[in-house]
């Protein structure tokens, strides 16, 4: 695979983990636990449609076919995006949205460390801004696992069940493929060995004092780099593109 | 003697205000005052946060990126206005949660333009031109109103405001100078949402029973239809501009008083939307309600923790 | 189940280096990190801080208002503590 090929094929998987997932979260505000977090929970959505919209627009770059990120956000059919299953998932509840958030996040800030020294300046720079939004991610949602796990007997109960059901698509974010390494030759990206590491080492820091169990079921459950998705996907999918579907070719 | 005090202390009170000095909140202030003010501010809370909806019904469907982010943070800062103006009760004594319980209970009204439903993306932009303009109208005076808190809640809120109104008129001119059928639904949007924004004012004067104290209170510093007419002359001319029909057959511009003169507002239909018979009133409030209850879990998980961690 | 509404806070921003924390307003949080996260989310979405305070509002004390006049309004009369209240002769300058 040439190198052009593999980082367009590369900044659309992180374009549209962005994406869907700031989609997903996005559909909360309005519906917030309580008037502050319904804020807080807002400010992630924007940041990750800001990303999503830097990393598409240069998606567009890198095809050279004159696609402009809202045309690779709004008018893909469903096995043309490549993000992670993961990041997919209905919200739930407030729980299972934070939990959701986390497990990416834990994965997002130690790969944007990296990617900010990556020698493709372009990536580089996005990789630098959204680092210092994906941090206070983090933060944020590690909190908040903590409280629930180890809050209230039921909010205990709750936010264990939200990990039991999403542990079988954390292994996809290690997922690795030509693209990957194609790219770590380059040294554009880092080997997903180093981000494993210290996503390992967050999630078991965080779970631990939330006094949360690691699932002993390793299952993986993979498809999203390659565009096989799980059925909730469509859904989203059929509700972000309606305007540009039902209206073709418009500017608004 | 008691008697007299109080009627000394009233006296003080309205010499501040007629003198322009604030009311601040551990200030001696009459019972009347408080409990409108209360009313007031929580309405006007109520009405940021109910109106969090309509709007929110389309972030997932907006049409691009760049409307996408812009509609989010909008929303978004409504939540943030309605969270001023919570605080701002909070420091008359309104506790925050049995104000908002208020609202739930349908003891507590909000704007009756949120329950209007959205059945098109043009209705961002109506909402943004004709609501958010309508509102500022009201707002921009509270900024000197009487009382300290709310007075600079309402200068932080109508900072914020100041692109809520230009991103709804940028969609809808762009929408009437686009397709025609963009431009239909740019039409269709003013149509439905013209007659509801007009109600925004309230009833007229003479129907108005607050009026005349809150305007010596200075926590009302224009009348419902000093207000209304200054949003029908500007919004007018600006229909005009970008091509759309205001839909009232009778509308016209009086050329002696340099006025527009509507035709008659359907006060039925206000009333009936205010008593809860509006398209959404149920939906609305359901909604709100829905989301308190789903998060009580939450808010008691975090409150758990805290307690735990204080006695560590 | 008992209704147990998390504490108000006073939030205090400070908008830039060299200038004081300002009172801008309050909002609701179980603890003091969630204070200080909610008052990031809630009073700087527009670049307004730098800095953050928080303070649990039932630990704020004020004076009593009643007293207002006898606590302020005596400084009112010593007029020699401003500088203005001194005569410079012409032509002193430094001072």
């Amino acid at each position: 695979m040439e190198k052009q090929k593999a980082l367009y094929e590369y900044v659309l998987r992180l374009a549209d983990d962005s994406l869907i997932l700031g989609h997903r979260v996005s559909e909360w505000c309005g519906h917030g636990p309580i008037l502050e977090e319904d804020i807080a929970l807002t400010n992630l959505a924007l940041d990750l449609i800001g990303q999503a919209t830097s990393l598409l627009n240069y998606a567009g770059e890198l095809e050279g076919k004159g696609r402009d990120g809202d045309a690779l956000a709004f008018l893909r059919y469903e096995r043309e995006y490549k993000n992670l299953l993961l990041v997919e998932q209905m919200n739930g509840d407030f729980g299972k949205t934070i939990m959701r958030q986390f497990l990416f996040d834990a994965f997002r800030k130690p790969l944007f460390e990296k990617l900010q020294h990556s020698t493709d300046q372009h990536l580089a720079a996005i990789a630098e801004k959204s680092l210092k939004e994906t941090k206070y991610h983090l933060k944020h949602t590690s909190e908040w696992v903590i409280r629930l796990g180890d809050g209230t007997e039921e909010s205990h109960i709750r936010i264990q069940e939200s990990l039991d059901a999403l542990w079988k698509y954390t292994n996809e974010i290690f997922y690795k493929d030509d693209v990957d390494s194609v790219l770590i030759a380059e040294n554009i990206i880092p080997s997903s060995e180093e981000i494993k590491a210290e996503w390992t080492k967050t999630v078991n820091d965080v779970l631990e004092q939330a006094t949360l169990t690691i699932p002993s079921n390793n299952w993986i459950q993979e498809g999203g780099r390659k565009g096989f998705h799980t059925e909730a996907l469509g859904y989203l999918l059929a509700e972000m593109q309606y305007m540009q579907r039902a209206y073709p070719n418009m500017t608004w | 003697m008691e008697d007299k005090n109080i009627l000394e202390l009233e006296r003080r009170f309205q010499e501040k205000i007629d003198n322009d000095i604030k009311i601040e909140p551990n200030d001696w202030m009459p019972d009347d005052y408080r409990q409108t003010l209360i009313r007031q501010i929580s309405q006007h809370a109520h009405s940021e946060i109910v109106g969090m909806l309509p709007e929110g019904n389309w972030i997932t469907r907006a049409p691009n990126l760049r409307r996408k982010a812009v509609l989010l943070a909008k929303v978004q800062d409504e939540a943030g206005h309605g969270l001023y103006l919570y605080s701002a009760a909070e420091t008359l004594g309104a506790d925050r949660e049995e104000t908002i319980d208020d609202l739930h209970s349908g003891k507590a009204k909000y704007s009756s333009i949120f329950n209007y439903p959205t059945l098109s993306w043009a209705d961002m932009g109506a909402i943004g031109w004709l609501v958010d303009g309508a509102a500022i109208m009201n707002q921009v005076p509270l900024c000197r109103c009487s009382y300290g808190p709310y007075a600079r809640a309402m200068v932080r809120v109508c900072k914020e405001e100041s692109f809520h109104q230009r991103q709804g008129f940028e969609i809808i001119a762009h929408l009437a100078q686009g397709t025609p059928a963009q431009k239909e639904m740019a039409q269709d949007a003013l149509n439905r949402f013209w007659w509801p924004a007009l109600m925004m004012f309230g009833p007229n004067d003479a129907e108005s029973k607050h009026t005349v104290q809150s305007m010596n209170w200075k926590i009302k510093r224009s009348t419902n239809d000093e207000l209304r007419q200054l949003f029908v002359d500007v919004t007018v001319p600006q229909a005009e501009m970008i091509g759309l029909t205001i839909p009232d057959k009778d509308l016209k511009l009086n050329k002696e008083t340099g006025h527009y003169e509507t035709g008659e507002i359907n006060w039925a239909e206000f009333w009936e939307v205010v008593k809860g018979n509006g398209p959404c009133n149920k939906e609305r409030v359901d909604a709100r309600r829905k989301a308190k209850e789903d998060g009580l879990w939450v808010r008691e998980a975090a409150s758990a923790f805290a307690e735990k961690r204080k006695n560590k | 189940m008992s209704k147990k509404e998390w504490p108000l806070w006073e939030v205090f921003i400070r908008s830039k280096q060299g200038l004081n924390h300002k009172h801008v307003g309050s909002l609701r949080a179980a603890d003091s990190t969630m204070a200080i996260e909610n008052a990031r989310d809630v009073y700087t979405r527009r670049s307004e801080g730098i800095s953050i305070w928080v303070i649990e509002s039932n630990n704020v004390f004020a004076n009593d208002s009643s007293e207002s006049d006898a606590l302020f309004e005596p400084a009112d009369s010593k007029i020699y503590r401003h500088p203005t209240f001194y005569d410079v002769p012409d032509g002193i300058s430094h001072m």
